[in-house]
């Protein structure tokens, strides 16, 4: 985890920084905003990673010298297949066309979205949810 | 429109825009061939140097064109330069390619061994990460050389200032202090002093346009809402062919213009032409009309053939 | 040797696939009965049948977008041709470029080619959220749907260029609905690209086999994970400059037009804030495909491994700093700022080419398909990365922009790409469907794309020196620039040989050449499992102590080497 955490802290670091060199130099809003909260980006999921990598015990997926043997048993709660991602995409859809052809597309849109959202969590309910997620 | 015809001696349309590619006569003595083949042997570093020691004797123009602005002459050696790096950087990284693939191809009695598998040479890694840092450095600063030069902005005499307005699908040439009638939006013709700073100030009435005229090496956007100056030194006189460049909707490709380079002399001999056609108008009912269709700015070129729609 | 006893025995104990069987607890009877014809398409949350989806979905785009290039090159090909109106050769340029660079390079690679293979490059059973990644897929689709229902609505579709320039994008200059379309579409794509990004990170963090550390990625997983890492800075930027371009044209707002205090040249600040990163985000995924090409078939490591993941790195940190070199000529940006960044990229890049030289160096190079097509990928990419650096001079940019030099210096670049996804489909296409494309087939394809991507570009260099402006429909002031066009057209209709070649290759080699587990004694770990995976991908893994631990198990004596030293660096546990 501490890889993740120092890459991208130094990828937010050196956004940062340029974002703050560029304001300086050029006194352009729009680039240096940009610049600095793509640093923000950066540090965001980074420290946590750091703050999480000195409390975690190190992964396997972390140690040179880890055997495949210490990642037996559940690696991960999947999914089956679903069809709601199929009915929320399709609510996209009706959002999108919406926005071109009229506010009327947004009656199947909400309908097709406020499905899938139910389908999806009620599907995560009665699946895997409650599955163990990390089992080193 | 038909004032202007009648009352300006234009050059034919295509005079110059043709001629493009002809070099100079002075600039025709050399061998680019030679020159590249000699200068390969003293290696990258001295190569990049290659244009500004050759930047008077004679070298190919790879396609470019040798500029009649004085600006545009420093953007075509910085061409130059920057061609002979590529053709070097490109030959030498292209031969390693095709050797590499060629000399190590796989061979009937390589099926059941594999080769070294070598995967790190320090020192040949840093060799190919600092030559590259070096490389740019050294255009960098050719490049910051240039990009002061083209972008300065001189001061220049009053009447050499030129207000440029793009709209769709045509140009309006103003001279701040001057009324030009002759100026219209159909067939637009930037008049310019030759061997004088020029101020242009290029603006947008509308979309974004760019202003580019192909010899003088240079282009600019028209933006709406901002006031864009640089400057032109034209070192002849003759006729030059411009255009926009950035798509500006649908008659784009026949948004044109011409830029004529004139002696000094001419050039106040005109605006003072100018200056008496414009008094001459306004007495008219006729001429007034004129003059309000020009400074309108009126959308036109639909009928240039074309697939108009 | 004990790691590799347990990587054995482990096969029926050290379940990957138990994950599996948990989330099927509650439909214990349909565990090993999965859905079958279209109803699977619809539902499935496996990432090799989502990657499947989005690569056919995305070589549609491909073909599509190539059959407008084509008739854009038939109107070029006389100087005042009528084959098409102005208008709808506007809207031409305008949707083969947004088929080709929204629709086809990125979702093919991150969607199609990454989806697939990077779980399997990292020992993960999936991606780290599968029903978000089907979520993705089916936002892209809808969204590419929403792009081409732009030619049958009245007014036609978007017009403005793919980049959709404000002021001429707002409902004054284009007030069609083909506009909103784009918009919608963009908006659509945009959001499965952040999806597709998330689930790419997550996926690389949380799901590495044990022992998979993160500088034993293979190269294009580390590729990919910079892709993901650009495509979530960059692609809200693009949909926020959306919605406020959408703001513009219905609610009356004035970010982009000067009319209500806005100001137009945000929008290209905005665009190409997320427009530079984009180019990596396409160039990315297939320089990691090329690495592994030529690794797999110079039967050598990736030269300069660490060196490459620092290239790569570098040039995602580059790229977010150097959008307004797309801007220079604007004259309201800081022209050395972005000079220098931009010329910087060609360090990292020029590590690449070495690295890629490197790796064949010495080897037994093999030229199949793949591999012909990673060396034209070199070839292209070289010409257009040279060309890119004139671009990066702005007196050069001045002297170039908008002009034909530009179109053939981003043609070299993407036709370069699109040699680089080829060679990914002909390389990892076995390990995919179980079956090899047909050799032959494939190297007739190379040529005529190769040769036909060169002869487009080059006299397209010429043209720009010559002054011809990019997304012209006619030329009637410069006749004598048919010549040099007619050849473009020539190398484009090669070119579109070439894709029916490619064509004709998927259906003859349907199901006829099985491929076998490892066809290519490639290296890294997704040619350890079989051809098509299985569900969750893995019924065992090899040990893994480097960055390809499929060569390792089948050739443990030749392992990696740094020059003038004896001690095996890279297999540090081998030393001692």
């Amino acid at each position: 985890m501490k890889v993740e955490a120092k890459l991208l802290l130094a990828l937010g670091l050196f956004f940062f920084l340029m974002g703050v060199a560029y304001w300086f130099w050029s006194h352009e809003n729009a680039g240096s905003l940009m610049l600095v909260a793509s640093g923000g980006l950066g540090f965001l999921p980074g420290s946590y990673y750091l703050w999480w990598s000195n409390r975690m015990r190190e992964r396997a997926s972390d140690r040179d010298d880890a055997t495949i043997a210490e990642g037996a048993g559940v690696v991960e709660t999947f999914p089956g297949s679903s069809i709601w991602p199929f009915t929320l995409g399709m609510g996209a859809f009706c959002i999108a066309l919406a926005l071109v052809f009229g506010t009327w597309f947004g009656i199947p849109a909400a309908g097709l979205v406020i499905w899938a959202l139910l389908g999806a969590v009620n599907e995560s309910r009665r699946g895997g949810a409650e599955q163990p997620s990390h089992h080193a | 429109m038909l004032v202007a015809a009648g009352g300006l001696k234009f050059g034919p349309l295509h005079a110059v825009g043709y001629s493009r590619r002809v070099p100079q006569p002075t600039r025709r003595t050399g061998d680019a061939g030679g020159v590249t083949r000699s200068a390969r042997r003293w290696g990258v570093g001295l190569l990049v140097l290659a244009p500004l020691v050759l930047s008077g004797c004679s070298l190919s123009t790879f396609g470019a064109d040798p500029s009649p602005t004085t600006t545009g002459r420093e953007t075509f050696h910085l061409w130059q330069g920057f061609t002979i790096g590529a053709i070097v950087v490109g030959a030498i990284t292209l031969s390693l390619i095709i050797y590499a693939a060629i000399h190590f191809r796989a061979k009937r009695q390589h099926e059941d061994s594999v080769p070294r598998q070598t995967q790190y040479h320090l020192p040949m890694e840093i060799t190919y990460t600092v030559i590259p840092i070096i490389i740019v450095f050294v255009l960098f600063a050719f490049t910051i050389v240039v990009e002061n030069a083209v972008t300065a902005l001189p001061s220049v005499s009053k009447d050499n200032t030129i207000g440029v307005q793009a709209f769709q699908w045509g140009w309006r040439f103003t001279y701040p202090g001057f009324t030009i009638v002759g100026e219209t939006t159909q067939d637009p013709i930037l008049e310019m002093p030759e061997d004088e700073n020029v101020r242009i100030v290029l603006t947008s009435l509308d979309v974004v346009h760019g202003f580019y005229i192909r010899q003088f090496n240079f282009s600019r956007y028209a933006l709406p809402g901002v006031i864009n100056p640089f400057t032109f030194n034209a070192q002849r006189t003759g006729t030059f062919f411009g255009q926009c460049t950035q798509l500006c909707g649908l008659y784009h490709s026949l948004m044109w213009f011409r830029v004529k380079v004139v002696t000094p002399a001419d050039y106040t001999a005109w605006l003072s032409m100018q200056q008496a056609r414009a008094a001459t108008l306004s007495a008219s009912a006729a001429g007034q009309a004129v003059q309000e269709q020009t400074s309108a700015g009126v959308p036109i070129r639909p009928d240039y053939g074309g697939g108009t729609n | 040797m004990t790691d590799f006893a347990v990587g054995i025995a482990g096969v029926e104990t050290i379940d990957h696939d138990v994950a599996h069987v948990h989330v099927h607890e509650h439909e214990h009877e349909h565990e090993h009965d999965e859905p079958a014809g279209i109803y699977k398409w619809l539902t499935s949350t496996d990432h090799k049948v989502i990657g499947l989806s989005y690569t056919i979905t995305s070589l549609v785009m491909f073909v599509i977008g190539g059959f407008l290039a084509e008739l854009i090159r038939i109107q070029l090909t006389s100087p005042n041709a009528t084959f098409v109106s102005f208008a709808e050769y506007n809207q031409l340029f305008t949707m083969h470029g947004s088929l080709m660079i929204y629709l086809f390079v990125g979702p093919f690679a991150f969607g199609g080619l990454a989806n697939i293979i990077v779980p399997l490059q990292i020992g993960a059973p999936d991606m780290a959220f599968p029903r978000l990644n089907a979520l993705s897929y089916w936002l892209y689709l809808s969204g590419s749907i929403t792009m081409l229902l732009g030619f049958v609505v009245a007014g036609g579709a978007a017009d403005f260029g793919w980049v959709g320039y404000a002021p001429l994008s707002n409902a004054i200059y284009s007030p069609g609905a083909g506009a909103d379309l784009w918009i919608a579409a963009l908006l659509l794509t945009g959001f499965s690209a952040i999806f597709t990004g998330v689930n790419l990170c997550a996926t690389i963090f949380y799901l590495r086999a044990p022992g998979m550390t993160m500088f034993r990625m293979p190269i294009f997983t580390w590729n990919m994970l910079a892709t993901g890492i650009l495509i979530l800075l960059a692609f809200p930027v693009l949909t926020a400059g959306l919605i406020m371009l959408y703001c513009d044209r219905h609610f009356g707002t004035h970010i982009f037009t000067v009319q209500g205090g806005g100001v137009p040249v945000l929008w290209q600040h905005i665009f190409w804030f997320w427009g530079h990163p984009e180019v990596y985000i396409l160039a990315l995924p297939f320089f990691g495909v090329v690495t592994e090409v030529i690794a797999a078939f110079s039967k050598k490591p990736v030269f300069g491994y660490k060196g490459m993941v620092f290239a790569t790195i570098t040039i995602a940190a580059l790229s977010l700093g150097v959008w307004a070199h797309h801007m220079f000529t604007t004259g309201v940006v800081l022209l050395p700022f972005f000079s220098i960044m931009s010329l910087l990229i060609a360090v990292p890049t020029g590590i690449k080419f070495f690295n890629w030289i490197g790796t064949m160096w010495g080897g037994h190079v093999r030229f199949t398909a793949a591999m012909l097509f990673a060396i034209g990928f070199l070839v292209t990419f070289l010409i257009g990365g040279l060309t890119g650096i004139y671009l990066a001079s702005p007196p050069l940019d001045f002297f170039t922009h908008d002009t034909y030099f530009v179109v053939a210096h981003f043609h070299s670049v993407v036709l370069a790409l699109v040699m680089g996804g080829m060679a990914g489909l002909y390389y990892w296409g076995p390990k995919i469907t179980g079956y090899l494309l047909d050799e032959r087939l494939g190297k007739i394809q190379f040529w005529l794309f190769f040769i036909g991507a060169n002869v487009m570009v080059m006299p397209q260099y010429e043209l720009g020196l010559l002054g011809m402006p990019r997304r012209v429909a006619s030329y009637i002031h410069d006749p004598e620039w048919a010549t040099l066009n007619q050849w473009a057209t020539v190398g484009a209709v090669m070119m579109g040989v070439s894709t029916i070649f490619f064509l004709v290759n998927i259906v003859y080699s349907w199901k006829r050449y099985p491929a076998g587990d490892n066809p290519w004694d490639a290296q890294t770990l997704e040619w350890f499992t079989t051809s098509p995976p299985p569900h969750h991908n893995y019924y065992a893994l090899p040990p893994i102590r480097s960055e390809r631990p499929t060569w390792d198990y089948h050739h443990p004596d030749a392992r990696s080497l740094v020059h003038g030293t004896s001690h095996d660096a890279a297999h540090p546990e081998a030393a001692t």
